[in-house]
């Protein structure tokens, strides 16, 4: 049933999308661990690792499109369930860190012996137990929305007043772990890792095994959302986004799908924070900011909303363009560039680079069948 | 006529009683009565703000009334249900302005429609049967739509998305069929067909339609309720109303 229901009503663009991200995720490691630093095809460590976060990014975008393009609900926070991931990896990995921080304390982290804590906050305990992480990288994220969504959802908050109150849950979030007494490193976050599961982070072969898993999170992500929207209940969440109470009165609480959808939404973000922190080795509360999440709102909608394949290159392509101007004369600008491509999508390219792409091959291949709508019946 | 269900208080499919509910102090509904017999086809019409569309959204649960009895099948309160649960007790609605999922496939319109378990779950892991494929298809049959069942909804006609609607109730199999203006904006041969659609619906459905045209009520040939300010003016057939005073005067605003 499983399968049926992740594989059922998958397309050609589907089956391509899996099929690059299953040979990236194998050729990349392989090209970083087996080909020799001289050779053209010789991906660097730091290429991967760069690119792995893009791919963390996919993931995230996905999450977002599923809630957005899909539900219609604009989150403007889904940056808090990146980071509350994030920071569950983030805590474990300062767990494994043991004995070999700069005070040399078995048990608390560096940053508690800092402010004279004598021991570790209830909070973080089971934290240094790596199933137990990832149940709480999925539980954290999930169970932060799960509560919101009931609240917001019951109430029927929409619109632009649902999409201020999440940018205002990420900003409270940020302040929060801000603070040093919350336990989480405050201002620096965490940082330092040294091992996951009793790898090196650092090493070469860490790198490339996270690379490499976070291609097949990004694939499972990608094929669960899929599953989501293909399925009746994806019929019935686009209709919510089309004509809310037209949904309700067939029948459907709409408040239980639109819960559903977001709290399956906030654990994906979560895989994707979870994956981002040991490839960048640190998390701080900068990642709680707004800015990030209206970031990713961007990112899907220059991909294309309402498509999840369109989400996940969108990503990709503004993060690898932030890259490419940022690291050059052109960096102060990035900002500026970042604004003018998003006015430049909404205007020119309501349906993103894929939609609009499709709408040229489809015109290309067929240009005699234009979607007009018929004339009513002659009577 | 069905017997009344143990504990009914009545044997009406549909009862209001001394209903009043009133936005910012204007009295849209001041003790409306009304009750609608199990199998029975009423049309109600009434001048603009009579509170005809005031009256649906009472029923359906989009709007609470401030005092005054609404009940179903004999015992069921509707003033205390939501929208979706009175969708699921059996009351369908088609609204004036024809709502359909314009970015869904028509099949997939009459697919959401279909009458079925409403639960997320249910819904995820959704395979429909043949049984209700069959059912589909002969719905589609019905609205004349079974040849465009693959074209979005939203590249129909005004009358085709009108039909479309009325599909949808006809999937939801609801006990009670609320219909707002069906013929609003139709020519005149659309707007005969579609009184042959609901006569034929009313077979074995009830159903309340809510219409101005005059000629289209005297199509369906049923009981009518006259509504003006909110409260109920007249009713008996057509004719019997047409003649009574009170009406016209309301109507041509003597």
């Amino acid at each position: 049933m499983i399968t049926r229901f992740l594989l059922s009503n998958m397309d050609k663009r589907g089956y391509a999308f899996l099929a690059i991200v299953a040979a990236i995720g194998l050729l990349v490691p392989l090209a970083n661990l087996l080909m020799p630093a001289g050779s053209p095809f010789h991906v660097s460590t730091a290429t991967m690792s760069l690119w792995g976060k893009y791919l963390c990014y996919a993931l995230l975008a996905i999450s977002l499109d599923l809630v957005w393009g899909y539900c219609g609900i604009l989150s403007l926070g889904h940056g808090a369930f990146f980071a509350l991931g994030g920071y569950a990896m983030g805590m474990y990995l300062m767990r494994q860190i043991g004995s070999r921080g700069v005070y040399g304390n078995p048990v608390l982290p560096d940053f508690m012996v800092f402010l004279n804590w004598q021991e570790l906050p209830w909070y973080w305990y089971g934290f240094s137990s790596f199933p137990f992480v990832m149940l709480m990288v999925l539980l954290v994220p999930g169970l932060l929305a799960f509560v919101f969504g009931w609240f917001a959802f019951r109430s029927r908050v929409t619109g632009v007043y649902l999409s201020i109150i999440t940018q205002a849950l990420t900003y409270a979030l940020l302040l929060a772990f801000f603070r040093n007494d919350m336990g989480f490193g405050g201002n620096n976050g965490l940082t330092d890792f040294k091992d996951i599961v009793g790898f090196n982070v650092q090493a070469q072969g860490t790198r490339a095994a996270l690379f490499a898993m976070t291609c097949t999170m990004l694939i499972a992500g990608f094929l669960l959302a899929r599953g989501i929207v293909t399925s009746k209940l994806g019929k019935v969440v686009i209709a919510i986004r089309d004509a809310e109470s037209r949904t309700r009165f067939l029948g459907y609480r709409v408040d239980r799908f639109k819960l559903f959808v977001f709290t399956v939404s906030a654990c994906m973000a979560g895989v994707a924070g979870a994956l981002y922190v040991p490839q960048v080795g640190i998390i701080n509360p900068s990642e709680f900011a707004p800015a990030n999440s209206i970031e990713t709102v961007i990112w899907v909608a220059v991909g294309g909303r309402g498509s999840l394949v369109g989400a996940a290159l969108g990503a990709v392509v503004v993060n690898w363009a932030k890259t490419m101007f940022t690291s050059g004369f052109m960096a102060p600008y990035w900002l500026f560039a970042l604004g003018a491509l998003f006015v430049f999508v909404t205007l020119f390219m309501p349906k993103g680079i894929l939609g609009t792409v499709q709408g040229w091959w489809e015109k290309r291949r067929k240009p005699e069948a234009l979607p007009a709508a018929e004339p009513a019946p002659a009577e | 006529m069905n017997a009344p269900v143990p504990g009914a208080l009545t044997s009406s499919l549909l009862y209001l009683d001394g209903v009043s509910v009133s936005f910012d102090g204007f009295k849209a509904i001041r003790s409306l009565s009304l009750t609608i017999e199990p199998g029975e086809m009423r049309a109600i019409i009434g001048p603009n703000g009579a509170g005809k569309t005031t009256m649906m959204d009472i029923i359906t649960g989009k709007t609470r009334p401030d005092e005054g009895t609404v009940m179903f099948g004999g015992s069921v309160d509707l003033t205390r249900l939501d929208e979706a649960a009175i969708a699921n007790l059996g009351i369908g609605r088609k609204f004036q302005k024809p709502t359909v999922f314009d970015f869904h496939t028509i099949e997939d319109n009459i697919l959401l429609a279909l009458k079925s378990k409403r639960t997320v779950l249910k819904t995820l892991f959704w395979q429909t049967e043949s049984v209700q494929q069959k059912r589909i298809d002969e719905i589609l049959g019905i609205i004349k739509l079974a040849d465009k069942r693959e074209r979005l909804a939203g590249s129909l006609s005004h009358g085709q998305k009108q039909w479309l609607e009325i599909g949808m109730l006809l999937a939801q199999d609801p006990k009670l069929l609320l219909v707002d203006e069906p013929a609003a904006g139709m020519t005149d041969g659309e707007t005969a067909q579609t009184a042959v659609l609901l006569k034929e619906i009313a077979r074995d459905h009830s159903v309340i339609v809510v219409e101005h045209d005059m000629g289209f009520i005297r199509e369906l040939g049923v009981k009518v309720t006259v509504l003006h300010e909110g409260s109920v003016l007249a009713e008996g057939p057509l004719d019997q109303v047409s003649a009574n005073e009170r009406v016209v005067e309301v109507y041509l605003g003597r």
